[in-house]
C-alpha cells in the first residue's frame, strides 16, 4: 500500500483536517463560551475569542451550581460499575472456560444474549425490580443493573481461549488451585485487556443518562451528565450559558483523563496480548 | 527416586475411541525410559495419564507401588517438561523456577538455594531476572527444566521437549538431558517421535504403534531384534529393506518376482523354511560384491561421509547404505548395475506376512 502520489497525499490531509475542524470547534465554541459573561454568550453573533471570566465561571460551577459534588457521584458510578463489570466478567468468562460443569454452553449462551438486552431495552422491568428492592436514589441503584456485561465476558473468554492449556497443566502440576492459577497466571495476562476494558467501560458509565434520570429524584445523587441537562432550563427562565459550558467541559475532564493515562495500555490491550 | 508400573492401562475417549489399547511396563528406579512412535500412536497420551492430566479408563498406573490413578497431578509428585515450555510468561525465570515451590510453602531460603543450585546446573545463573520472552528457545528449554529439577520430585515426565529446537540446538540438549540424568538419577519417562533421541537417551525404549506397545526393550534390543514390521520400519534410518520372499523347505529364497537370493542355509531359520515370510535386511547390512544378485540403480543421495543408493531388484525396491570411500573406487552413476549380497556378518530378520512380528 506505498503509493507515490503527492497531490493524494493533498487531498488525504484536507479531508483529514476538515475532520477535525469538524470536532474541534464545537469545543471550541464551549470553551469560548465558558470564559465569557452569560449576557456576553446569548448576544448573536458570539464573540469567538475567548473572555476574562474563565476563573470566575468555573468557580461558579463548582460552588453555587453543585458540580463538584456531581462529579464525586459520577467517578463513584463510573468506577463501580467499570471495575465491577471487569471483576464480574473476569469470574464468569473464567467458569465457562476452566471448568467443565453442566449447562457450561448454555450459561455462555444466556449471558451472550444479554448483549441484545441493554438497559434501554429492558429499562421498565428493571426500573420496577431497583424500586422494590428499595434502591432509588443510592448508588447500588444507579450502578448494580449496570454491571453485568455480555460484551466484557466474551472479550475475556475470547482472550483465556488463547491462553496455551500448557500453562494450565503447568499450573497444575506445580500444585495451583484453580483461583491460585486465576489470580498468578491469568489476572497478569489480562492486565492489558483489563486496562482497555477499564477505559471502555469508564466512558460507558460516566455517559449515563437516561438510567440515572429514572432513578435519582434527589439533587445530591444526579451525576453531571443529568446536572448539564438541567442546567439548560426551559420555558421562560434563562439558562446561563456560560455556566452550563464550564459544567460541560468539567465534566469531559475525567474521561479524557483516563484515556490518556491508560492510551499506553489501552492500545496494547486492544492490538496484541503477551503470552 | 521411584519405581512407575503400568497395569494394563488403557484409555478410551468418549464415543468409544480407543487410543491406548493397554500397557503394561515397570520401569526401575532411576531409569530413564523413552516412549517412540509416530503421531497419534497415543504416546503423549500414556504420559499425560501419569501426570495425571488425563484420566485412566482402567488399569492401573503405580508410582512407587502406589496407584495414582485418583491423585491430582500436584499430588504425584511428578514434573513435567512441555514441548512448548510451557513457562509463565509474566514471570522471572527465577519465579518461573519458584512458583511450584511457593505454593508448597517451601521457605525463602529454601527456596533461592534451591533455584540457585538448579540455575547453576543448567547454566541459568545470569538469568534468573529475564523473562521467558527474553530468552532463546534453548535457554527456555533449559528453564522449563529446572522448573521440573527444583521440586525434586519422583519422576520427570518430558513431551517431545526437543522438538521446538533447531536440530544443533536438539543435539546439544539431548545431550544434557544425558548428563543432567546421570547426575540427579531421577527415574524419567521421555515421550519422543525422534528415533535418534529415542536411541540415544533410553535405557529401555518402549515403540509404540496405535495405541499398542509393539516393543520394549533396550535400543539395542530394539535395533537388533526388532519384533515386528512396525519397529524394524520404525527404528533405524534409513528404514529397515523388507521384501516379501518365499522360502522352500530346502532353504531357497525366491522374491515374488522369481528372483532368487543367495542366502547361507545357516542364517535361515527352521520356522521360516517353506512359507512365504517377509526378510528384512538392513541398509548398512547389504553389501556390495560381484556375485550377488543384479540390481539396478535409481537414485543415490550423498549424506557425507555415506552413501544411498536406491536400487531396483525386480519388483523390489532396495536402499543400501555404504560409506562414501568404497563408491570412491568404483563410480556408480544411476541407471548402473551394481550386484548386492549379504555381508555374512549381521542377522536376516524375518517376519510373519500375516501377523507382521518377528520370526526366529
Amino acid at each position: 500500500m506505498v503509493e507515490r502520489r503527492p497531490w493524494l497525499d493533498i487531498l488525504a490531509h484536507i479531508i483529514l483536517l476538515c475532520g477535525v475542524a469538524l470536532v474541534a470547534f464545537p469545543l471550541y465554541v464551549t470553551f469560548v463560551a465558558s470564559t465569557q459573561t452569560a449576557q456576553e454568550v446569548a448576544a448573536a453573533p458570539m464573540s469567538l475569542i475567548p473572555g476574562p471570566h474563565i476563573v470566575d465561571n468555573y468557580t461558579r460551577a463548582l460552588t453555587s451550581a453543585g458540580v463538584g459534588s456531581m462529579l464525586y457521584v459520577s467517578l463513584i458510578m463510573a468506577l463501580t460499575i467499570a471495575l465491577g463489570k471487569i471483576a464480574i466478567s473476569l469470574l464468569s468468562a473464567f467458569a465457562v472456560v476452566y471448568f467443565r460443569f453442566p449447562g457450561r454452553m448454555f450459561f455462555f449462551w444466556m449471558i451472550f444474549v444479554t448483549l441484545m438486552l441493554p438497559v434501554e431495552v429492558r429499562i421498565a422491568p428493571t426500573y420496577k425490580v431497583v424500586a422494590d428492592l428499595g434502591m432509588l436514589n443510592s448508588y447500588a441503584g444507579l450502578t448494580l443493573p449496570l454491571i453485568a456485561s455480555a460484551t466484557a465476558t466474551f472479550l475475556f473468554r475470547q482472550f483465556f481461549l488463547t491462553v496455551p492449556d500448557e500453562l494450565v497443566e503447568a499450573a497444575r502440576i506445580d500444585g495451583a488451585s484453580p483461583l491460585r492459577f486465576f489470580r498468578d497466571v491469568l489476572l497478569p495476562l489480562s492486565r492489558t485487556s483489563i486496562a482497555a476494558l477499564f477505559v471502555i467501560q469508564f466512558i460507558y458509565g460516566w455517559n449515563q443518562y437516561l438510567w440515572p434520570l429514572l432513578i435519582t429524584t434527589q439533587e445530591d445523587m444526579y451525576p453531571v451528565v443529568i446536572g448539564i441537562k438541567r442546567m439548560i432550563s426551559g420555558g421562560d427562565s434563562v439558562t446561563e450559558w456560560n455556566i452550563t459550558m464550564a459544567t460541560a467541559l468539567l465534566a469531559m475532564i475525567p474521561p479524557v483523563l483516563v484515556v490518556i493515562l491508560m492510551q499506553k495500555w489501552f492500545v496494547k490491550g486492544l492490538v496484541d496480548t503477551e503470552k | 527416586m521411584a519405581t512407575l508400573s503400568f497395569r494394563n492401562v488403557k484409555k478410551t475417549y468418549a464415543g468409544n475411541v480407543a487410543v491406548i489399547h493397554g500397557i503394561d511396563a515397570d520401569v526401575k528406579d532411576g531409569e530413564f525410559i523413552v516412549i517412540v512412535g509416530p503421531s497419534g500412536c497415543g504416546k503423549s497420551t500414556l504420559m499425560r495419564m501419569v501426570a495425571g492430566l488425563e484420566t485412566v479408563t482402567s488399569g492401573e498406573i503405580l508410582i512407587d507401588d502406589k496407584v495414582v490413578n485418583q491423585l491430582e497431578p500436584a499430588e504425584r509428585d511428578i514434573a513435567m517438561v512441555f514441548q512448548n515450555y510451557a513457562l509463565y510468561p509474566h514471570m522471572s525465570v527465577f519465579d518461573n523456577m519458584a512458583y511450584g515451590l511457593k505454593i508448597r510453602k517451601f521457605s525463602k531460603e529454601d527456596i533461592r538455594q534451591r533455584v540457585d543450585a538448579a540455575a547453576k546446573i543448567l547454566e541459568l545463573d545470569t538469568l534468573l531476572d529475564r523473562r521467558p520472552r527474553q530468552l532463546s528457545g534453548g535457554q527456555r528449554q533449559r528453564v522449563a527444566m529446572g522448573r521440573a529439577i527444583v521440586r525434586e520430585p519422583k519422576v520427570f515426565l518430558f513431551d517431545e521437549p526437543l522438538s521446538n529446537l533447531d536440530a544443533k540446538l536438539r543435539v546439544a540438549m539431548r545431550l544434557e538431558i544425558m548428563k543432567l540424568h546421570r547426575r540427579l538419577g531421577t527415574t524419567s519417562l521421555y515421550v519422543t517421535h525422534d528415533q535418534v533421541e529415542a536411541m540415544t537417551l533410553a535405557h529401555r525404549m518402549i515403540v509404540m504403534n496405535q495405541g499398542v506397545p509393539e516393543q520394549i526393550g533396550t535400543p539395542m534390543e530394539v535395533f537388533e531384534k526388532p519384533a515386528s514390521i512396525f519397529v524394524a520400519g520404525f527404528i533405524g534410518s534409513p528404514p529397515m529393506n523388507l521384501i516379501t520372499v518365499t522360502s522352500s523347505a530346502d532353504g531357497a529364497v525366491q522374491t515374488e518376482d522369481g528372483v532368487t537370493l543367495q542366502i547361507p542355509a545357516d542364517q535361515i531359520p527352521d520356522a521360516v523354511r517353506g512359507r512365504s515370510i517377509i526378510l528384512g535386511i538392513r541398509p548398512e547390512h547389504i553389501a556390495l560384491n560381484t556375485q550377488g544378485i543384479a540390481a539396478e540403480v535409481e537414485m543415490i543421495e550423498t549424506l557425507g561421509s555415506e552413501q544411498l543408493l536406491h536400487a531396483r531388484c525386480g519388483q523390489s525396491a532396495v536402499v543400501v547404505r555404504c560409506p562414501t570411500n568404497v563408491l570412491a573406487e568404483t563410480a556408480i552413476k544411476p541407471g548402473d548395475q551394481i550386484h548386492l549380497g549379504t555381508d555374512g556378518r549381521h542377522a536376516l530378520h524375518w517376519f510373519d506376512v500375516e501377523t507382521g512380528r518377528r520370526v526366529q
